[in-house]
């Protein structure tokens, strides 16, 4: 698997980090080189081995349903750029 | 006959697939103790889990995963024991975190059927190609302000199920069948409210077109339907639009589309040209979802009577059409309340009762079986004074209308009223006579052989008893007098 300047400008795009053109083929040769270095994995033979996504023989914590958060729109808030009343304010998400 | 709309080439089939996105209902949310009550103040119901601040990690609620394997379980579908959480990346001002955590490889439900009964009677069954879990996210206002959009972030983190159907759908008409039965499941299961308007319900609709026998042309997602006429709706107009682009020698462009119920059309979102690109992988802060099959079967054990099983019930018991089981069971406690009216009477006219005069008053009066001014009970007992010829069919009518105006129970009305029947032979035989006495021409014209005036004997005895009479004793009297 390989990158070309193209392909980083789209996933640049996607997590929305700014990136001037001249810098996309710098940032290509470090991303390639990170993927080469994950596809040493392929090497390894993996036939009949499920694929793992935790810890193994651990398995998820549930919580009750109950109200137990909440209620503190002040804290909320707090960090908020820009506000009107309770609610959070953007600029404009026109459709 | 297979529905088709009619270009200028010939006639195309159309194929619908349905993504239902359904509010779980649950006290708190997916992921956090925050409540999930609709219409609160703006941010009260919100944690820092739900906000996304740094380092705060999501734990599942047990009764959301409950909810969704109840939901799976009334799909007729195959429960996963193992199923996984994953990221879907995207950004938008009312998704904190950047993400939306959802179930993408790994849902906890799998494949199964909904079966819908059709305006001709037929029945057919669409596939549901899985249900997963994932969570809600908050709500922007773009009408508050000239320049900004308000957040309101109580929504975010509120647990859904997103239940995806096969393409087996084939007309508008079939959409709106699948949606109300599901809708109906989702109620009798108590895992949705599947309350359209306030959009603990909604519906992604995805079209395409095809002449006979092809395979499957590029289809379009049409987002932002909210209820079930415009769901009806959009599949129409949509299947049309790509039937010109197809006609004029274009192509079908893959996209997600926004339907415009005002305009009936439906428009590109341009905004969503990523929209397809979300970046799935597992969510690292959650470890994978497994169940115990004896959990599964205890939620199977508990599960409620369902619509398909209760129609077939009343059909056989009752002695129902299927039709009128249709009726009857599309919402539980219709169901509830004609079973209240039905024990231990004649079940077909309870039918007949709760179909038609009680569904026509509820429509009048605005409400609801659940507000009915008239009760079961009431209701049941106007049933009995017409079957011990207390009072007789068409006064039932009458005594019924003062029972929505007033509430009050059937027998207290006949009394006040003095609605009872006549069933006092020598009362109706003086009746019989006066009318007779009164229209010599008309007796003649009977006896002369002109049947047809039967009919007007009857009316005017009936009248004259200001309705009362027993038309049975009515019938035999003016037989015999008449001869």
């Amino acid at each position: 698997m390989s990158l070309d300047p193209a392909a980083v400008r789209r996933i640049a795009k996607l997590a929305r980090i700014r990136v001037d053109d001249a810098e996309l083929p710098v940032l290509a040769g470090e991303l390639n080189s990170i993927l080469g270095w994950i596809e040493q994995l392929n090497e390894v033979n993996i036939d009949g081995v499920a694929p793992l996504a935790g810890a193994p023989g651990m398995t998820q914590a549930l919580r009750a349903d109950v109200v137990n958060d909440g209620g503190y729109p002040e804290k909320v808030l707090a960090n908020a750029p820009d506000r009107e009343g309770d609610f959070f304010t953007v600029p404009k998400v026109v459709e | 006959m297979a529905y088709t709309i009619e270009g200028n080439t010939g006639p195309w089939e159309i194929v619908v697939g349905l993504e239902v996105h359904a509010q779980v209902i649950s006290r708190a949310k997916l992921f956090s103790g925050a409540a999930t009550d609709f219409g609160a103040p703006p941010n009260s119901q919100v944690s820092f889990v739900d906000a996304a601040f740094p380092g705060m990690l999501p734990v599942l609620n047990q009764e959301c995963v409950a909810q969704a394997v109840r939901t799976g379980l009334g799909l007729n579908a195959q429960i996963n024991l193992t199923s996984r959480f994953d990221r879907k990346n995207y950004f938008y001002a009312d998704l904190p975190s950047g993400y939306q955590i959802s179930q993408f490889e790994h849902p906890i439900v799998g494949t199964g059927v909904v079966e819908i009964e059709l305006a001709d009677g037929s029945t057919r069954q669409i596939g549901v190609t899985r249900l997963h879990l994932e969570q809600d996210a908050g709500k922007s206002m773009h009408d508050q302000s000239p320049t900004k959009t308000y957040v309101d972030l109580n929504r975010s983190g509120v647990g859904l199920m997103e239940i995806v159907s096969e393409p087996d759908i084939r007309s508008p008409e079939e959409a709106g069948a699948y949606l109300r039965k599901l809708r109906s499941i989702l109620r009798y299961l108590g895992t949705c409210d599947g309350n359209m308007e306030e959009g603990s319900m909604r519906a992604d609709v995805n079209v395409s077109v095809r002449k006979t026998g092809e395979a499957y042309r590029t289809r379009c997602e049409v987002k932002n339907v909210n209820s079930i006429r415009f769901v009806m709706q959009a599949v129409e107009v949509e299947a049309i639009r790509q039937i010109e682009v197809w006609e004029s020698g274009g192509e079908v462009q893959q996209e997600t589309r926004l339907f415009d119920s005002a305009r009936g059309e439906t428009r590109s979102m341009r905004s969503k040209e990523d929209a397809h690109d979300y970046r799935y992988f597992p969510d690292p802060d959650l470890l994978p979802l497994v169940l115990e099959q004896s959990w599964v079967d205890a939620l199977r054990a508990a599960l409620p009577e369902l619509p398909d099983t209760k129609r077939a019930r009343f059909i056989s018991d009752y002695g129902l059409t299927p039709y009128d089981a249709g009726v009857l069971v599309a919402e539980q406690s219709t169901a509830l309340f004609f079973e209240a009216v039905a024990q231990g009477r004649d079940a077909k006219q309870a039918a007949n009762w709760v179909t038609g005069d009680l569904f026509g008053a509820l429509n009048r009066t605005g409400t609801s079986i659940e507000t009915s001014p008239v009760s079961a009970e009431n209701l049941g007992a106007l049933l009995d004074l017409i079957a011990d010829n207390t009072i007789n069919g068409k006064i039932a009518k009458q005594v019924f209308e003062e029972m929505v105006a007033t509430g009050a129970a059937p027998a207290a009305i006949v009394e006040a009223k003095g609605l009872r029947q006549v069933t006092d032979t020598s009362a109706i035989d003086a009746a019989v006579d006066a009318i007779m006495a009164a229209n010599p021409d008309k007796v003649a014209e009977y006896r002369s052989g002109k049947d047809k005036l039967f009919g007007f004997f009857v009316g005017q005895v009936m009248k004259a008893m200001a309705g009362k009479g027993n038309p049975a004793l009515v019938n035999t009297a003016i037989k015999a007098k008449l001869g």
